[in-house]
């Protein structure tokens, strides 16, 4: 992502669009932006919890506390409920609206938060950790064109006319769902939650969504601009908590009509479960991966080392997608090991508000042992460890940018998530090898292949079990394309058209003719 | 759009919004609001290559409002060249992301919502539709429709596609090239952000001329689209004749696609232009005799007045003016009474001034059509309800007129008149009807009134029309396909369908090592 919007330093279109900045347009930031929201968003309106409890939410460069936030638990859960079906009852505002309306919504969501920028980059880089420079110009523009793409859509979900057979006439509606329940991860704050409303909102459902309690804050500045631009109350309602309680009693919730999660694997067996066990709402899940990243002997060099560095690294590793198995072949093995240990070396940790950064910390203590862990565990079962290997600074959650050589299939680090800035290299020798190695996974999320050759492209592309293959390219995401998971790594597509199905009930209206004619 | 209308005009009649709405736009007037009077090309204003001017006139008051360029061939091939140098693979517009053409658009949707008042202010006096109108609907439906495709364009999608052998094949929707737009002056700015707005949502550059009678606001557009920021060439204007500059446009060799709003007749001519030249695709939006049933178990009093503003609509000249009134025969004594009624009591009057239902027709030609029409109505037996000739003497207004006993024969049955002229037939059978409301050279639209969903289905499955209306007339909208069967068109506008006008698409087919599902 972060290639891709940072290569276009020269729009083609002066100022066309903000998602176009060079490093030089980015504006200095304030490390300490002020914290305006702290509340529960429900029906528009700010409120304490109903237990009266709050958190802490840490800012992982230091490990300081920046506020408290009011904790949502069942019982808040169960007025943002109320809050959405109200909002969501037959003739209510909301279900009355111009389809066209909702798009006009959306887009001005898009423009507040445009208008924001800034202010959203230093909020989400206090919180999460991620270098400024990439919340400035990869985080908020793309949250921008997602909602952008999605309010286009909001009058163009078009039914079908159906030449059924018999003296009948046959259409379908393109109905909203309901009362959704959307829970989304800490490492992609604003552009989850934006993934997340945007399709929901185009196809007018209503929503209740908890965000991670890692990182409440810019959620809860979106939603002052949601009321800002005028959805009406109780459309999107914002509840910061923790996943045991308050995203359990939205996944349990009777009266939620559909659950969307994205992070963990193990957590997403406990949504599908909760389903089963209270009223079947509709699950789609996007969950973790450990994603293939093909070089083939004949690729670009230069541009494989980069990419897969980017492809691995990219947001301190904490990248559902992240390229984590880098299978590259045995006759270039060598100067891709000694290339990308180079680029690893001279990768650039430190504060996340300075400019030059290209790794913060990760997220949180839990997120920072857990990688610690992988790490031992990837010396202790015999890799070999090419650079890095430990804590990068003395306070804040910071880790090296790793790398193991000689990584085999078995191993811990080549099979289990370990989301973190961690990079596993793995020889392989022909095609149909590696695209068996390749897909010896219980996850299918992402995968990319580095060629020249376009039937190589081509036959690994189709061999691989992956909901998303890039070509000689890594981490390229559009609000246009679809994304979401084969096997473990989940259920259902975000983006693109296809993003609008998860978030529709079809309903086929039959109506008796007196004399069909073609 | 009457629906629409109806429900914001309504409740506004005598409210403060309209005064200042009124007085702005009066204020407007004395100031300067004509802001382009000159060819448009590459982004420049250009005087004509002939150095002629065309004069354009008020039609309220037979006013000269100011004289713009007149367009001719040189100056066609001229927007020619510059469209297509914007067309030029590796162009700043070809090399555009498609959600940035969609940005551009609503940048422009932006800007009309700024200027609307302006905007309508020119509408109404250039073309002598009431200011309100042009405030309400037209101008909404302008913003609409640019938005609407605004946000198709990074959605339209090709497909891969299994075909048989070790092949991949995929689709690519690539626009068609330069496009010729031709539109009418019935809806100046309206039909300008029809023909433009797909067409630059798909990628394609643009040729387009307005009306002679009306090209201010498609002027005004201009100014607009070179400040939202489209690159130079991408929309050309010409203000010019059909007969010079639009001949031009069918019959380039260079231009790739041509779509024409307009009468029957001319839509021959643009056809065979096409032929006659680089077979250039076509798609033509053209006249209507559109039938309008009414059966007798519908709302009577809500019929005669979805048919009356079916008609009446933008002093009747629409191509989907509902001209037919077909009216079950044990309502129809008092359907006749209750629409003449209605008719005679429109307020004729300044465009500008509020409370006023009906402006001038466009021109003399036009007028002297219409009386003409109306003439031939009295004399071939239909019976004058009200109405039935000019209004204000020395003006071009004509008073609303209603003809019942009206038989499929007569001219004014079979004529496109677009002028307020409504004719009431009678019938008795739902076959009958259908077969009589089908026994026409047109099919643009067709309206049904009726509590009977049986009927309402059947009627609506037999016509032969583009668009049929269940229990309302003009029901439009940006996202619903416009366009007519047989000779009221070809293709469609608006919605998804106006994109395939827009779109070449290419398949591309890739030899691969080996096939797998």
């Amino acid at each position: 992502m972060l290639r891709i919007v940072l290569s276009r330093t020269l729009p083609r279109i002066s100022g066309i669009s903000n998602c176009q900045y060079s490093a030089a347009a980015i504006p200095v930031p304030s490390a300490q932006p002020e914290v305006h929201y702290n509340k529960l968003f429900i029906n528009n309106e700010w409120q304490d919890a109903v237990s009266k409890r709050s958190f802490p939410t840490i800012n992982p460069a230091t490990g300081e506390v920046i506020c408290q936030v009011a904790e949502a638990d069942k019982a808040d859960v169960d007025k943002a409920v109320k809050a959405a079906r109200e909002a969501f009852r037959f003739g209510s505002p909301w279900r009355r609206m111009d389809a066209s309306d909702r798009g006009l919504l959306l887009s001005r969501l898009a423009d507040a938060i445009e208008r924001d920028t800034a202010y959203l980059a230093e909020l989400e880089t206090l919180d999460n950790g991620k270098p400024y420079a990439v919340s400035y110009s990869v985080d908020v523009p793309m949250v921008v064109k997602c909602l952008r793409y999605y309010a286009g859509w909001a009058d163009k979900w078009e039914g079908k006319t159906i030449p059924i057979d018999g003296d009948f006439f046959c259409y379908t509606r393109h109905e909203p769902i309901g009362v959704c329940g959307q829970i989304i991860p800490w490492n992609f704050p604003l552009l989850m939650q934006a993934w997340k409303l945007g399709p929901a909102l185009a196809t007018g459902n209503t929503v209740v969504m908890k965000v991670a309690e890692q990182t409440p804050l810019t959620a809860l500045y979106v939603a002052s601009l949601i009321k800002e631009v005028g959805f009406p109350p109780g459309v999107v309602n914002i509840l910061p908590g923790m996943g045991p309680s308050a995203g359990s009693a939205i996944a349990s919730h009777m009266d939620v009509d559909k659950v969307a999660f994205t992070g963990s694997t193990e957590v997403g067996h406990l949504i599908q479960q909760a389903s089963g066990s209270s009223n079947l709402k509709k699950v789609t899940l996007e969950l973790g991966g450990k994603s293939p990243n093909i070089i083939m002997s004949d690729a670009n060099m230069a541009e494989a080392v980069e990419q897969s560095h980017f492809a691995l690294f990219f947001n301190q590793g904490q990248c559902c997608c992240a390229g984590s198995r880098t299978y590259v072949q045995d006759t270039i093995y060598d100067e891709f090991m000694e290339r990308s240990v180079a680029r690893a070396k001279s990768r650039v940790v430190g504060d996340p508000f300075n400019m030059k950064t290209e790794q913060g910390p990760q997220v949180d203590e839990e997120q920072f042992k857990k990688i610690l862990g992988y790490i031992s565990s990837g010396k202790r079962e015999g890799a070999k460890l090419m650079c890095g290997g430990g804590v990068a600074a003395d306070r804040g959650y910071f880790i090296q940018p790793t790398i193991f050589g000689d990584v085999q299939d078995g191993m811990t680090i080549a099979r289990e998530e370990i989301f973190g800035p961690v990079m596993q290299i793995l020889k392989f020798k022909t095609l149909e090898e590696v695209v068996e190695r390749a897909n010896d996974t219980k996850y299918g999320l992402a995968a990319a292949v580095f060629t020249k050759d376009i039937d190589k492209a081509h036959y690994i592309s189709s061999g691989l079990r992956a909901g998303t293959v890039w070509i000689n390219c890594y981490d390229v995401f559009g609000a246009q394309a679809p994304f979401g998971g084969y096997k473990y790594s989940g259920n259902g597509r975000e983006l693109g058209e296809y993003g609008l199905d998860n978030y529709t009930e079809v309903k086929t209206v039959t109506i008796k003719v007196p004399q069909k004619n073609s | 759009m009457i629906t629409y209308l109806c429900h914001l005009l309504n409740p506004l009649r005598s409210s403060d919004m309209v005064r200042f709405l009124l007085t702005s736009s009066v204020l407007l007037l004395c100031l300067s609001v004509i802001w382009g009077d000159q060819i448009f090309i590459d982004n420049e204003w250009h005087e004509s290559c002939s150095g002629r001017k065309m004069p354009v006139h008020n039609p309220a008051t037979g006013d000269l409002l100011c004289e713009v360029e007149e367009a001719d061939t040189e100056d066609v091939d001229k927007a020619v060249q510059s469209a297509r140098a914007a067309f030029q693979l590796g162009s700043p517009w070809r090399c555009m992301d498609a959600s940035d053409r969609g940005l551009l658009l609503n940048r422009l949707a932006d800007l009309v919502e700024r200027d609307r008042l302006r905007l309508a202010t020119l509408e109404a006096l250039d073309s002598g539709k009431i200011f309100l109108m042009a405030y309400f609907v037209d101008l909404m439906a302008t913003v609409k429709t640019l938005r609407y495709y605004g946000g198709w364009a990074d959605k339209i999608q090709g497909k891969t596609i299994p075909v048989d052998g070790e092949y991949f094949t995929y689709t690519r929707h690539e626009p068609i090239g330069v496009c010729g737009q031709i539109i009418p002056w019935n809806f100046p700015v309206m039909m300008f952000a029809w023909k433009v707005a797909p067409a630059l949502c798909c990628g394609n550059t643009v040729i387009i001329k307005p009306a002679e009678q009306t090209p201010l606001t498609a002027l005004h557009m201009a100014c607009l689209i070179k400040e939202a920021g489209f690159p130079p060439g991408v929309v050309n204007v010409l203000p010019g004749y059909g007969p010079t500059a639009g001949s031009a446009i069918a019959h380039h060799m260079d231009i790739d696609k041509i779509a024409f709003t307009g009468s029957t007749a001319v839509g021959k001519l643009i056809q065979k232009a096409a032929g006659d030249s680089n077979l250039k695709r076509v798609t033509l939006e053209l006249g209507g005799k559109n039938p309008n049933i009414v059966f007798a178990d519908c709302d009577l009093e809500y019929a005669v007045e979805q048919a009356h503003s079916g008609l009446f609509f933008n002093q009747g000249q629409c191509c989907l003016a509902g001209s037919r009134v077909f009216v079950e025969d044990s309502i129809y004594e008092e359907f006749v009474c209750r629409s003449a009624e209605k008719a005679r009591n429109k307020v004729l009057g300044n465009p500008l001034v509020p409370g006023v239902d009906q402006g001038p027709q466009i021109d003399q030609k036009q007028f002297d059509k219409i009386l003409e029409l109306i003439e031939s109505g009295k004399k071939e037996g239909a019976t004058l309800e009200c109405g039935g000739g000019p209004w204000n003497r020395n003006s071009l207004f004509i008073q609303p007129t209603v003809f019942s006993n009206v038989t499929d024969d007569m001219r004014i049955a079979r004529e496109e008149i677009f002028g307020p002229v409504q004719q009431i037939m009678r019938f008795r059978s739902v076959n009958e009807v259908i077969q009589r409301a089908n026994a026409t050279h047109y099919g643009l639209a067709a309206g049904v009134f009726t509590n009977d969903i049986d009927k309402a289905l059947t009627v609506s499955s037999a016509l032969q029309a583009g668009m049929v209306w269940v229990n309302c007339y003009n029901a439009m909208s940006t996202q619903c396909p416009f366009g007519g069967f047989k000779m009221s068109g070809n293709g469609r506008e608006l919605g998804e369908y106006a994109l395939q006008e827009y779109t070449e698409v290419k398949a591309v087919t890739i030899k691969i090592s080996q096939k797998n599902s």
